[in-house]
């Protein structure tokens, strides 16, 4: 197990344990952390899985796929640190990794 | 046939095989026993009839449908296998390719419809919502699929595409030739291609820059694919692909959550009582009633899923309906519940190749349930729904409801 914390826009603090193989989407459906949608369910489809990564994870991240990049050129509040939470998948290497998620997903 | 169907040595003889006919009219009246009956035989089955597989449990289907190298749609995603038989018309550029051709196509049509873009569209798919519940809940008692569920998308849709209004009535016969024709060459196939040329010369006819409206999500796509320095001939493929795919889709959709609505009183209930589920309400629809219930896949080589070997260019039927019952994924899956959380079901399908539509269908179900139930305190059937058939899409061509008013 893996640990993410998600920041809410509003400041609350979640800490979960994720499986390594689980998408940082994923852990926020699965623990009820109400600032991803995911409407699509991690198809890439959607963007409404938006957030955006610490700047000390940034790099430890693969780069986005063309996919996800089309997806993050059209959501709102774009910043360099926006990913869509379903391409990134955890490891034991982003194990503590921290993501803050957007005022609105729409 | 394959030649080496009846050898020995073939791998794939470990498939259980049924003969179940998903193109007959018993299955496609009631999909759900079938598919629990494929899923009792196994993760794969083969299917005698068409001599290819089918699966119906949610663990292959979204394995399958996440590994596109594998399991391929340019094979086409219907019956007929495009590396093999010439397909109906030319290919769709998303439908029926695979990357790298794939994603330059997405990407144009994901950014054309990506929920910042439908932005500016969603106070008017609502106010139209509004005006056509107001009109059909007067007289007490409509006919949810031709009065409302066929309508209001015949409007909304083809104008946000920035299409005439005249000829529209084009749009539902093409998008049945277009869902049945991934089945065989069946009567519904047959039927549906009775008319087909002055449709398709319609359709191909209003993929043209030149006869979109300007400010249109059509428009857009070629001015995006001219950008991108993609030849206008393709673009027009582009635009064909949402005219195809944008409508038969979510008119079927809202029909099936009225009858679904109409068969489970008390969720609409709940739905009254708290109108912002309206669009988990439709998500649920969509798991509950998947109106595009069944694609294919191609295996692009020999591959072992859920512990079974497939040789290279398999045809898969990949039943999306079948996968949003399965009880190893949903509890209580046969309940249409509209405050499940249905997130990760297949009914837009799941990977690259999930509806890149997906997000204007849903805004146009919630618009519809929202001004429905903001309005409507009970609907009751008031006759025999009558089912469309189609080789690919599950919906009603008829269904009588009464309303009564809040």
């Amino acid at each position: 197990m893996v640990k993410v914390m998600y920041i809410e826009a509003d400041g609350r603090e979640y800490e979960v344990e994720i499986a390594a193989g689980d998408t940082v989407m994923q852990g926020a459906v699965d623990h009820l952390i109400s600032g991803i949608l995911a409407e699509c369910g991690g198809s890439c489809s959607c963007a409404t899985c938006h957030c955006y990564v610490d700047e000390a994870w940034v790099t430890k991240i693969p780069d986005p796929s063309d996919t996800e990049e089309d997806m993050l050129s059209a959501v709102e509040e774009r910043k360099p640190t926006s990913r869509l939470s379903c391409q990134i998948t955890m490891t034991d290497g982003l194990d503590g990794l921290v993501v803050r998620l957007p005022e609105s997903q729409y | 046939m394959s030649a080496s169907k009846n050898s020995a040595a073939d791998p794939t003889s470990v498939f259980p095989t049924s003969n179940i006919d998903p193109y007959s009219d018993e299955f496609l009246s009631n999909p759900y026993p079938y598919f629990e009956e494929i899923r009792s035989l196994g993760p794969l089955v083969r299917l005698e009839k068409y001599d290819c597989l089918v699966t119906a449990d949610y663990g292959v289907v979204n394995e399958a449908l996440r590994n596109h190298e594998v399991f391929c749609s340019s094979g086409g995603v219907g019956l007929t296998n495009f590396h093999k038989e010439k397909p109906w018309r030319p290919p769709s550029l998303v439908l029926e390719t695979d990357p790298p051709e794939h994603t330059s196509s997405r990407q144009i049509l994901s950014k054309v419809l990506s929920l910042p873009a439908l932005k500016t569209l969603r106070d008017k798919f609502e106010q139209e919502a509004e005006r056509f519940v107001s009109e059909v809940i007067t007289s007490g008692a409509f006919d949810a699929v031709t009065d409302l569920a066929e309508v209001y998308p015949l409007k909304v849709f083809p104008d946000a595409v920035g299409l005439p209004t005249q000829g529209r009535e084009n749009l539902l016969p093409y998008g049945s030739m277009v869902f049945n024709a991934l089945g065989p060459r069946n009567h519904l196939f047959e039927v549906a291609f009775e008319n087909a040329k002055p449709v398709q010369e319609w359709i191909l006819f209003h993929c043209r820059k030149e006869n979109l409206s300007a400010d249109g999500l059509g428009a857009q796509i070629h001015r995006l694919a001219e950008e991108a320095g993609v030849p206008e001939e393709k673009a027009c493929l582009l635009v064909r692909s949402v005219l195809s795919a944008g409508l038969d889709t979510t008119v079927n959709s809202i029909g099936s959550a009225l009858y679904c609505f109409a068969r489970y009183p008390q969720q609409w209930q709940a739905l009254t009582e708290d109108v912002s589920l309206a669009r988990n309400a439709f998500e649920e629809v969509i798991r509950f009633e998947g109106t595009a219930h069944s694609f294919y896949r191609t295996t692009t080589q020999a591959v072992t899923i859920a512990g079974m070997a497939i040789l290279e260019g398999e045809k898969i039927l990949v039943c999306l309906a079948g996968a949003n019952r399965d009880p190893q994924k949903w509890q209580q899956p046969d309940q249409f519940l509209i405050s499940r959380d249905c997130r990760g079901h297949a009914g837009f399908g799941i990977g690259i190749h999930a509806c890149v539509g997906q997000m204007i269908a849903r805004m146009e179900g919630e618009s519809v349930l929202k001004a429905l139930a903001k309005r409507v305190k009970t609907i009751k059937l008031a006759g025999e729904p009558v089912r469309r058939f189609n080789n690919s899409l599950r919906g009603l061509a008829s269904l009588p409801v009464e309303v009564e008013l809040i």
